[in-house]
C-alpha cells in the first residue's frame, strides 16, 4: 500500500464531566489510503463524527484531545483550531455533511459559494470561475449555470448536496471526509450520490473516509470497515470480511438490522375498521396575488382491516404524511370520503369529532419535538385520557402500566423528555398514543429518526403491541426495509397518486410499477441482502 | 415578488384606511367636540353654531366623506388656538422630534448592536453577562427615570441645565441618550441573540470546514444572516420614531411634537390631535412597508415567493 492520506493512532477525545462515559472516543486507529474509501460505521453517539472531527482540526473546546497523533500525508497535524488549518482545510482535506441545503449560506448564491472557496485559498478571480464551471459539470448537474446563480433555497436536497461535494472536490483534495452525506435522501437521490462520489473519487484518487450507519450503504461503497461503539473500534477489516464473516455481536447486531426482513403474518379475514375513498387533497399557497396550487394527495382509496398494518411507502414529497393528515381529519380534503368503523367521518365535527380523535391516534416522525419540554412524562401519557374524562388518579395509574408496557422504567413517570434518548422517547410517544386505547395508531415515519438497531427495537414493540392491543395500524415510512419489517400490506405511492398497492410479499417480490422496481433498485444494500437470503 | 409587493402595498392602504376611519370616530365619540371647544358658560345657540361651523349637525355618513375628501385634498383643519393649520404646527414640530428620535436611535443601534455582537462572541464570559446585565437594566429602566437622573447630574456635577434649547449636538445628547437607552438594550440582547444562532448553523461549521478565515466568516457569513432579524426591530423603531419620545420630551421640555400632543389633548385641540395622531399612525404603517420591501433585497428566500 502506497502512504496513507492520513493515519489515525491511538486518538482519544475527552468528554465533560457528567457525560454518560469519560471519552468521545477512546484509542481509535485507522488509516485511510489514496483512492480508498473507508467506512466507519457506527450508530449516533457512537463517536464516528469526533474522530472526523479531529482529523479536520475542528474538534469543540468542550471535547479536548487528550491523547493520540492524526499524521496527514506524512506530517503530524497542527493543533486543533490551529489557524494553519484554514490552508489545509478544502485544498487537502475536504468534508461534506449531511444537511447538505444547511450547510450552505442561506443568503449567498452557490455559484459564488464555490468562487469564495477557490478564491480564500489563493486562485485569482478568472481561475475560480473557470474551476467552479469545470467543477459544476464534473457532479453532473443539469442546467450548471442556472444552478450556479440559484439560492440555496431554490435546489432540491440532492442538488445542494452536488454543489457541496463540487465544492469539497474543488480543489482536488487528498481526503474526502463524508458525514452521513446521503441520510437525508431519498433512496434514488441517494443512490446517485454515492455513483457520484465513487467516480470522482476513481477519477481524482482521493481518499474518502465515510461516516454512515446504514450498512445497506456500507455494503455498496466500502473498500474496509471500521465499526465503532460508545467511542471505541470493535471491528475493522476489510469489506469482504466484516460483511460477510462479522466477529463482534455488535457489527452483527447493525447488520442483521440492516437485512431484517418482515416474518410472514397470516391474513386474517379481519373486519375493515377505516376506509378512505378517492381522497384528494389541494394546498393553497401564497397571498391573493400569487396563488399557487399543489396537489398533495390525487384520488386515493386504501382500506384498513382491525388488527393488521399498512405501510404506505414512497419519497419525500409522494404525498404520503398529507395523506395522513387527512386520515387523521387534520386536513379538510376537497373529494373524498371516510369512513371508520362503519361510520361516516368526513364531515363529522365538534363534540363527535373528538371523540373520534381518541379512537385514532398518531406517533410522529421526531420524538425530541413531538413531547413537551416542560411536561413530565406520566403527565404527558395522561393528558389524553384526562381531556377525554378519565379521573387523574386512574389516568396516572394507566400511565405507569403503559410505561411498563413500552419497557420504560417505573420512575419514567417523573421525569421530563430531555433526560431520556431518541428510542426512549419514541417509546413514550408510542405509549402516549396508546392511552387512548385507539382502535387506529397511525405512525408517521416514526422510526425514521432513529438508529438501526434502536429502529429495530421499535419496530418489534410496535408489533408486539399491535399482537397484544389489537389496533389496526398506518406505517408511513419512506424506508422499503421497515415497510418490509412491520406491514402486512402496502401502498406506495408518488407525486400524490397511489402507483401500486397489494400483500407486502407480493410488492416487494413481483413489483408491477415501474416505480416501485426503482425504488427497490435505488434501495442500499442490495448485494448485502442477496447475501443473507 | 409582483404579487408579495403588490400585498404588501394594499395591505398598508388597507390599514391606512382603518386608522383614519378609527381616528374619526374616536373624536365624534369621545365626547361633543362642540361644547368641548365652546366657552364653558356659552349659550345653547353659541354650542349650536359651532357645530354648523365644524358639520357636526350632519349625519355621520355625511360627515365622514367630508372627512375623507378633506384629508384627499389635504386639508386637515385648523387650530382652535392659535388659528393655524394643523399641518403646519405639526411640520413647525417634526425637526426637533426627528433629530431627537434619530439621534437617540443612532445611538441605541451603534452601541446596542456591537455590545450584542461582543456578547455573542464571548458567550459565558464575564464580558457577556456584563453587557446582558446592562441591556435589562437599560431596558427595565423608566425613561422619566433616567431622564431625571440625566438632568440632576447635569445640574449638579456640570453645573449646566440641560434640555429646551437645541441648537447643537451637544443639548441633543443628554435627551438622546435617555431615550435611546431602553432600545439599547433590546438591540444588544436581540442581535447575541440572532448572533449566537448565526453562529451555531450549520453553514457557518460548513464554512470553517471550507477553510474559509474567521474574519471573512464574521463578516461575509455571519453578519449578514444574523442581521435578518434585526431589520424588523430596526423597523419597528424607525415607526416609533414620533411617538416614542412624548415622555422625553415632556422630561427634557423638549419642543418637538410629543410635546405637542400633550399640550393639544390638554386643550382639546382636535384638529391637531387628529394630524399628529394620524402622521404617528403614517409613519409606523410606512416603516413597516420599507421593512417589507427592504426584506425582499436582502433575503432572497422572499424574493422568491
Amino acid at each position: 500500500m502506497s502512504v496513507p492520506v492520513v493515519t489515525i493512532e491511538g486518538l482519544s477525545v475527552a468528554l465533560p464531566d457528567g457525560g454518560d462515559r469519560p471519552f468521545a472516543v477512546e484509542g481509535v486507529s485507522l488509516e485511510v489510503a489514496p483512492g480508498e474509501t473507508l467506512c466507519l460505521v457506527g450508530e449516533s453517539g457512537s463517536g464516528k463524527s469526533v474522530v472526523a472531527q479531529a482529523v479536520m482540526g475542528m474538534l469543540p473546546v468542550q471535547l479536548p484531545l487528550v491523547a493520540g497523533r492524526v499524521t496527514f500525508q506524512g506530517q503530524v497535524l497542527p493543533a486543533q483550531r490551529d489557524k494553519a488549518y484554514v490552508r489545509l482545510r478544502s485544498a487537502r482535506m475536504a468534508m461534506v455533511f449531511q444537511d447538505a441545503s444547511a450547510s450552505l449560506d442561506p443568503l449567498i448564491r452557490v455559484g459564488d459559494q464555490l468562487i469564495e472557496i477557490a478564491r480564500v485559498h489563493g486562485l485569482s478571480r478568472s481561475e475560480a470561475r473557470k474551476r467552479v464551471d469545470e467543477m459544476l459539470i464534473a457532479v453532473r448537474l443539469p442546467d450548471p449555470a442556472r444552478i450556479a446563480r440559484s439560492y440555496p433555497h431554490q435546489l432540491s436536497g440532492g442538488q445542494a448536496q452536488r454543489i457541496v461535494i463540487a465544492g469539497a472536490l474543488l480543489l482536488n483534495p487528498a481526503l474526502l471526509i463524508a458525514d452521513e452525506p446521503t441520510t437525508a435522501l431519498d433512496v434514488t437521490t441517494q443512490a446517485e450520490i454515492l455513483t457520484l462520489i465513487a467516480d470522482l473519487q476513481r477519477e481524482r484518487g482521493t481518499g474518502v473516509l465515510f461516516i454512515t450507519h446504514d450498512f445497506g450503504v456500507v455494503s455498496d461503497i466500502a473498500d474496509r470497515i471500521v465499526v465503532m461503539q460508545a467511542g471505541q473500534v470493535v471491528e475493522s477489516g476489510t469489506a469482504e470480511r466484516v460483511l460477510h464473516a462479522p466477529e463482534h455481536p455488535y457489527t452483527r447486531a447493525l447488520l442483521a438490522a440492516a437485512t431484517k426482513t418482515g416474518d410472514a403474518r397470516d391474513a386474517t379475514g379481519a373486519d375493515t375498521i377505516l376506509t378512505a375513498q378517492n381522497i384528494s387533497l389541494t394546498y393553497r399557497l401564497g397571498g391573493p396575488f400569487a396563488r399557487r396550487e399543489v396537489q398533495a394527495v390525487q384520488d386515493v382509496s386504501l382500506s384498513l382491516a382491525r388488527g393488521r398494518t399498512l405501510a404506505v411507502v414512497g419519497e419525500s414529497g409522494s404525498g404520503k404524511s398529507s395523506l395522513a393528515r387527512c386520515l387523521l381529519r387534520l386536513e379538510d380534503f376537497q373529494a373524498g370520503r371516510l369512513t371508520f368503523d362503519g361510520q361516516d367521518i368526513t364531515n363529522v365535527k365538534g363534540a363527535e369529532l373528538r371523540a373520534l380523535r381518541q379512537r385514532i391516534q398518531v406517533v410522529l416522525q421526531d420524538p425530541f419535538s413531538a413531547l413537551d419540554p416542560r411536561q413530565s412524562i406520566g403527565a404527558a401519557i395522561a393528558e389524553g385520557p384526562v381531556i377525554h374524562g378519565t379521573p387523574k388518579a386512574q389516568a396516572m395509574e394507566r400511565a405507569a402500566e403503559l410505561l411498563a408496557l413500552v419497557s420504560l422504567p417505573p420512575q419514567a413517570i417523573d421525569r421530563h423528555p430531555h433526560e431520556f434518548s431518541g428510542g426512549q422517547r419514541q417509546r413514550i410517544c408510542i405509549a402516549r398514543a396508546l392511552a387512548l386505547d385507539p382502535e387506529v395508531l397511525i405512525a408517521d415515519e416514526a422510526v425514521s429518526a432513529l438508529d438501526v438497531s434502536v429502529q429495530a427495537q421499535v419496530l418489534d414493540l410496535f408489533a408486539d403491541l399491535q399482537r397484544r392491543l389489537g389496533f389496526a395500524m398506518v406505517f408511513i415510512t419512506h424506508d422499503l426495509r421497515v415497510a418490509r419489517a412491520i406491514a402486512d400490506d402496502v401502498i406506495v405511492m408518488q407525486n400524490g397518486r397511489i402507483v401500486e398497492q397489494g400483500p407486502v410479499d407480493q410488492v416487494f417480490h413481483a413489483p408491477v410499477a415501474d416505480y416501485t422496481r426503482a425504488l427497490l433498485h435505488a434501495a442500499p444494500g442490495r448485494t448485502l441482502k442477496e447475501g443473507a437470503a | 415578488m409582483i404579487g408579495y409587493v403588490a400585498s404588501r402595498l394594499i395591505r398598508a392602504v388597507i390599514t391606512l384606511l382603518i386608522t383614519v376611519t378609527l381616528v374619526f370616530l374616536f373624536i365624534r365619540f369621545s365626547g361633543d367636540p362642540a361644547a368641548a371647544l365652546a366657552p364653558p358658560d356659552a349659550p345653547q345657540e353659541v354650542i349650536e353654531q359651532y357645530r354648523r361651523a365644524m358639520g357636526l349637525d350632519k349625519p355621520l355618513w355625511a360627515q365622514y366623506t367630508a372627512y375623507l375628501g378633506a384629508m384627499a385634498r389635504g386639508e386637515f383643519g385648523y387650530s382652535v388656538h392659535t388659528g393655524l393649520p394643523s399641518a403646519q404646527l405639526f411640520l413647525n414640530r417634526l425637526p426637533a422630534t426627528l433629530m431627537l428620535g434619530g439621534t437617540a436611535l443612532a445611538i441605541a443601534l451603534l452601541a446596542g448592536i456591537p455590545m450584542g455582537a461582543i456578547a455573542a462572541l464571548n458567550r459565558g464570559r464575564p464580558i457577556d453577562r456584563a453587557v446582558m446585565g446592562f441591556s435589562v437594566f437599560a431596558f427595565a429602566m423608566p425613561n422619566f427615570l433616567f431622564g431625571l437622573v440625566v438632568i440632576l447630574t447635569g445640574a449638579l456635577v456640570f453645573q449646566t441645565y440641560v434640555g429646551a434649547s437645541e441648537d447643537t449636538l451637544l443639548d441633543v445628547l443628554p435627551p438622546a441618550l435617555t431615550l435611546g437607552l431602553a432600545s439599547m438594550g433590546a438591540f444588544a440582547r436581540f442581535s447575541r441573540s440572532s448572533l449566537l444562532e448565526t453562529l451555531n448553523a450549520p453553514f457557518m461549521v460548513a464554512a470553517e470546514a471550507r477553510g474559509i478565515p474567521r474574519g471573512r466568516r464574521m463578516w461575509r457569513h455571519a453578519g449578514p444572516n444574523a442581521a435578518i432579524p434585526l431589520v424588523t426591530l430596526v423597523g419597528l423603531s424607525l415607526g416609533g420614531l414620533i411617538a416614542g419620545s412624548v415622555v422625553t420630551e415632556q422630561v427634557f421640555a423638549w419642543p418637538g411634537v410629543g410635546q405637542l400632543l400633550v399640550r393639544s389633548v390638554a386643550t382639546r385641540d382636535i384638529a391637531t390631535v387628529q394630524f399628529i395622531v394620524l402622521a404617528i399612525a403614517v409613519t409606523m404603517i410606512c416603516a413597516n412597508l420599507i421593512v417589507d420591501l427592504l426584506y425582499l433585497v436582502i433575503d432572497p428566500r422572499i424574493r422568491a415567493r
